[in-house]
């Protein structure tokens, strides 16, 4: 008989370490990842002199759209001189600092509400206040305040409340349908299927269309809602069908036995849903939400096909608008990719954070 | 002879068109009778005890518990599913809330409980089953053993009449069989009724007060531990013995 004789752990094997150690397991491990190394790295030497020298090296910083003509570089001046028409558009300039003041606001409200402390019951109502707050400052007409229509709102405070409001209605709507999609009840069950289904089926841009200009047809002569609102109300429907989707794909991964264990408790469906369904479903599906989320701040963008000027209309606004600067519109599209890419790597950010807060139940 | 508490009259169940599931079901069991439920897999024992609170509905005969006939009536439903605590194979334990969260979560938002009342009860429940100190991990931290002792104490928080075992110990380690069964037992000693469906024949002999043995969707023998070990009267109870006996 073999006798026991117990092994103490040891340590793992320890990694190249340092720079070099790194540099030969991941770069040059053998001579397929050299070459492949050294050809990126020719194309990157080729290509970043030249974009080095045209953004900072011949670039104008200052200076008038002669200056800019004369230079071999890049027209960041052209940021500079279009900046407030690039960021609010439309919205009149004597008046920049309500859209300020709000959009700050709003922003504000975003970031606490993103955060633990504020997820509190009283949240929803701090929401109408603000927004209330919100439309009273940026519309006017109260207190002294210029009235100022709402299809003059334009530019980044326009993306920001179109996506945030958009996506704070989509995601309520969207965990009904998904939830009706999956209802015992067979006219709930068509009735979602055939909404899904019917937005999925068409662009984004036609569905602003007919909240612009058909909907208005329909309505009784002298029957009129806000251009904003309709707008809004369509994105909200697009966005919410898309995401309804994505949630359902996480009701269906929860297992049958927690929807029996929770029965067995006595919990009601709606207790169901909310207190055992939800939370894991939503947990499972955080980067596909997020997906969402980016599309729709994005998709904002084609508002402008019904005549709302947000950042990029406000921007192609600004360029279209001066013969002496239109040749520089490749540094303000730049300029505002700059503030599409910081919005939206913020949320792909706090996705991640998300993450990490809801799996912590299944760490170990 | 008082009114059974569980009482089947000729219940029938079909999956489908053509799978007979439970056929022709008699069976009436008092209050604080300990009954074991085994059989071959596919036999029916599972879904005679789905059926008990309305998991699984019958469609002939008559069922009732505590006195209530379970059928479509969701008020009836939801009544004795507050009376009747059940404990799974796979556990069923949420993942994303802690043991104390798992088991205060009906009392609370079923049972109206302040939350206070509620913890002390889960608490209560948690020491009943030797696990108290774990009542702030999540389950998915907890060995299979400890996992399905929580789900007895989530059972139990309801303060049940009658308490259903899905094979509650056939998804675990050897190891930690004894551990759920010891619990069990100790529930066994103390007056509720308990309807088992489980191969462990050890916890069988040690407390029931009858063993039901099933076939093909029938109850083909009951009788005391004692004489359907030693004296099955039935050739299938014996073939069946005989195999999860006989190693």
């Amino acid at each position: 008989m073999s006798t026991y004789a117990p092994i103490a752990p040891r340590p793992a094997p320890a990694a190249a370490s340092g720079w070099i150690g790194w540099c030969q397991s991941n770069l040059f491990h053998d001579w397929k990842t050299s070459l492949g190394t050294v050809l990126i790295g020719l194309v990157f030497l080729a290509l970043a002199p030249k974009f080095f020298n045209w953004a900072i090296v011949d670039a104008v910083l200052n200076g008038g759209h002669e200056a800019c003509q004369a230079a071999h570089g890049a027209c960041w001046a052209v940021v500079k001189e279009k900046f407030r028409f690039m960021i609010f558009g439309r919205y009149p300039q004597e008046e920049h600092w309500r859209a300020l003041v709000c959009t700050s606001m709003l922003l504000s409200l975003i970031l606490a509400s993103c955060t633990r402390a504020f997820w509190k019951p009283w949240l929803p109502a701090l929401w109408v206040l603000v927004l209330v707050m919100y439309f009273a400052l940026m519309r006017g007409g109260v207190a002294g305040l210029r009235y100022v229509e709402t299809d003059l709102w334009s530019g980044l405070p326009l993306t920001i409340l179109l996506a945030s409001l958009s996506m704070v209605m989509a995601f309520p709507i969207a965990m009904l349908v998904a939830l009706g999609r999956r209802s015992g009840m067979p006219a709930i069950r068509s009735l979602c299927t055939v909404y899904v289904e019917l937005i999925r089926g068409v662009p984004l841009i036609s569905v602003l269309f007919m909240a612009s200009f058909m909907f208005p047809l329909l309505m009784p002569e002298g029957f009129n809602i806000d251009v904003l609102v309709r707008v809004l109300a369509g994105i909200t429907l697009f966005t919410a069908a898309y995401m309804a989707e994505v949630i359902r794909g996480g009701l269906q991964a929860i297992p049958k036995g927690q929807i029996e264990a929770a029965a067995t408790l006595g919990l009601s469906y709606w207790q169901t849903q909310r207190k055992i369904v939800l939370p894991q479903a939503l947990a499972m599906v955080v980067p596909g939400l997020m997906n969402n989320f980016i599309s729709t701040f994005k998709d904002t963008s084609l508002v402008a096909i019904v005549s709302l000027y947000e950042l990029t209309g406000a921007m192609g606004m600004a360029m279209n608008s001066d013969a002496n600067w239109r040749a520089f519109r490749v540094e303000g599209y730049l300029f505002i990719a700059f503030i599409y890419f910081v919005f939206c790597y913020s949320m792909s950010r706090y996705s991640q954070w998300i993450e990490s807060q809801v799996n912590k139940s299944r760490q170990r | 002879m008082p009114s059974p508490i569980i009482a089947f009259e000729k219940v029938n169940k079909w999956y489908g068109n053509s799978f007979h599931v439970l056929r022709d079901i008699d069976l009436s069991i008092q209050t604080g009778e300990r009954i074991v439920i085994c059989g071959p897999s596919g036999s029916g024992k599972s879904t005679l005890i789905r059926c008990i609170n309305r998991l699984e509905e019958h469609q002939q005969g008559v069922l009732r518990v505590d006195g209530a006939e379970i059928g479509d009536d969701i008020k009836v439903i939801d009544d004795v599913r507050k009376k009747v605590g059940m404990v799974f194979q796979q556990f069923n334990l949420f993942p994303h809330l802690t043991v104390l969260e798992n088991l205060t979560l009906s009392p609370m938002w079923v049972g109206k409980l302040p939350k206070k009342e509620a913890d002390a009860r889960a608490m209560e429940q948690l020491q009943r089953v030797r696990i108290a100190e774990q009542a702030h991990k999540y389950p998915l931290q907890l060995s299979g053993g400890q996992q399905q002792r929580v789900a007895i104490a989530r059972a139990l928080c309801l303060t049940p009449k009658i308490m259903l075992f899905d094979e509650p110990t056939s998804a675990l380690d050897p190891e930690m069989i004894k551990e759920v069964l010891d619990v069990m037992i100790e529930l066994a000693g103390q007056g509720i009724t308990m309807v088992c469906v489980t191969h462990e024949m050890g916890f069988a002999k040690a407390v029931a007060d009858r063993v039901i043995f099933m076939d093909e969707g029938q109850i083909v023998e009951q009788n005391t531990p004692d004489a359907f070990f030693n004296n099955p009267q039935n050739e299938r109870s014996r073939d069946f013995l005989s195999k999860i006996l006989g190693h």
